[in-house]
């Protein structure tokens, strides 16, 4: 998902206060900043709440690629006032992994020097319009699977920044699919390009959620602790599920020859991605890495001068304003 | 890194259209107030959710400890006569 593969931290605290620790948990009470946590909990937290706001803020790089291109002025509006909540998002996340005790200078930089990740969605290029329409569509919608339950995880500064996420995304989705629509309808060449884009989106649309279950040794604790909600493949079902109907719908065919409905177990069976190619990707080694931490660095450089300028202003009115008085 | 010192982080309380009160949404980094204002109604009102703004620096905030719960609010949980379902009125009188 947008925080894939979080290593969940042992814990090395006092067994009794643990216990009282999970019974709350267990009896569905959120926990907040101010309350005992066990360090294992806390550090998992920064950890996931982190990799979630770098994926927001990692995330407008491909998509803000296409602004200044979009084909019409009013897709244009609709990409930027998208993408500019994808950076809601990412200060939404950032301050709640700050309740943890971690600075936000500190995330930035931890981004920056490669001790935290992001989604590995965003590692891939966006080569045409139509992955406008297959970004928001796929990724927009394969993180509402994962973002919706989140909505009820045990830590109430990040469960709260959900809630809100929540209500923006599904017009993510939406304008994404109406592209694809716009798309599948022209011209043969634009179906073509929307047909390209999904064979490009489908793997890692796939991928988000997080190696297979078998693979993924993290989740048990982070499952006892409700900062996860449901298991990697379970999402991915899910997803799968919900989104072959649609690109029926749009005419369009997912790049899977596996893939068919299973009447049994009331779900579709489809090919698992490459998982060679994730763990490549998620470990710098995708189409995009180097572009997009270059980009994350250049802003964070470019910007160090307006930083320091504002607090230069601020304590100049500061001043002014206690000499004034 | 080039900035050592961070903006100061100030919580942002929004008042919506139908009367009710400022309501606590969230928080963000600014310089000082009037910038935090500025970034507040980007990041908190981009789909018309107010139409009035408070921020207070997060330090200026005092709060009530987690570890007074007990004290704090055991008090009010066996005062039951506190709420109107407490007391039976005849139906006959009517609402009331
Ligand atoms: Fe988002
Ligand atoms: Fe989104």
């Amino acid at each position: 998902m947008y925080a894939q593969m979080i290593k969940s931290e042992a814990t090395q605290d006092d067994p009794e206060m643990l216990a009282a620790f999970q019974a709350r948990i267990d009896a569905g009470e959120k926990i907040e900043p101010k309350d005992w946590m066990p360090e294992g909990y806390r550090k998992t937290l920064i950890r996931q709440i982190g990799q979630h706001a770098h994926s927001e803020i990692v995330g407008q790089l491909p998509e803000g690629n296409w602004i200044t291109r979009a084909p019409t002025l009013e897709r244009k509006a609709n990409l930027l006032a998208k993408v500019q909540d994808e950076a809601g998002h990412g200060l939404y996340l950032y301050c709640a992994a700050e309740t943890l005790g971690v600075s936000r200078d500190e995330l930035t930089e931890m981004l920056l020097d490669g001790r935290m990740k992001y989604s590995s969605i965003f590692n891939y290029p966006t080569l045409t319009w139509a992955d406008m329409g297959a970004v928001g569509w796929l990724v927009d919608g394969a993180a509402i699977m994962n973002q919706v339950p989140l909505q009820r995880t045990s830590y109430g500064p990040y469960a709260r920044a959900m809630v809100r996420i929540c209500k923006e995304e599904s017009f993510h989705q939406r304008q994404g699919f109406h592209i694809m629509m716009a798309m599948v309808n022209g011209s043969d060449a634009q179906k073509r390009m929307a047909q390209d884009a999904l064979n490009r989106f489908w793997y890692p649309a796939l991928m988000m959620f997080g190696p297979s279950d078998k693979d993924s040794v993290h989740s048990t604790q982070s499952m006892a602790w409700k900062i996860k909600m449901n298991t990697n493949d379970e999402l991915r079902q899910k997803f799968v599920d919900e989104t072959v109907p649609q690109a029926e719908y749009l005419g369009l065919t997912v790049p899977d020859e596996n893939l068919r409905w299973n009447e049994e177990t009331g779900h579709y069976d489809f090919s698992e991605p490459d998982w060679s190619e994730f763990f490549d990707v998620i470990s710098g080694n995708g189409p995009c890495n180097t572009d997009r931490l270059n980009a994350r660095q250049k802003a964070w450089d470019d910007g160090a001068w307006v930083r320091e300028a504002m607090v230069a202003h601020a304590e100049k009115k500061r001043a002014r304003k206690l000499a004034a008085e | 890194m080039s900035t050592s010192k961070e903006w100061p982080l100030w919580e942002v309380f929004i008042r919506g259209q139908h009367g009710m009160s400022h309501r606590h949404v969230g928080s963000l980094h600014a310089a000082d107030a009037e910038h935090a204002i500025r970034n507040a109604r980007d990041v908190y009102t981009r789909r018309n959710e107010g139409v009035s703004i408070w921020v207070v620096e997060a330090a200026q905030i005092t709060a009530s400890s987690p570890s007074e719960k007990g004290p704090l609010y055991e008090p009010a949980r066996d005062k039951v006569y506190r709420h109107p379902t407490f007391y039976d009125i005849p139906e006959e009188v009517g609402k009331m």
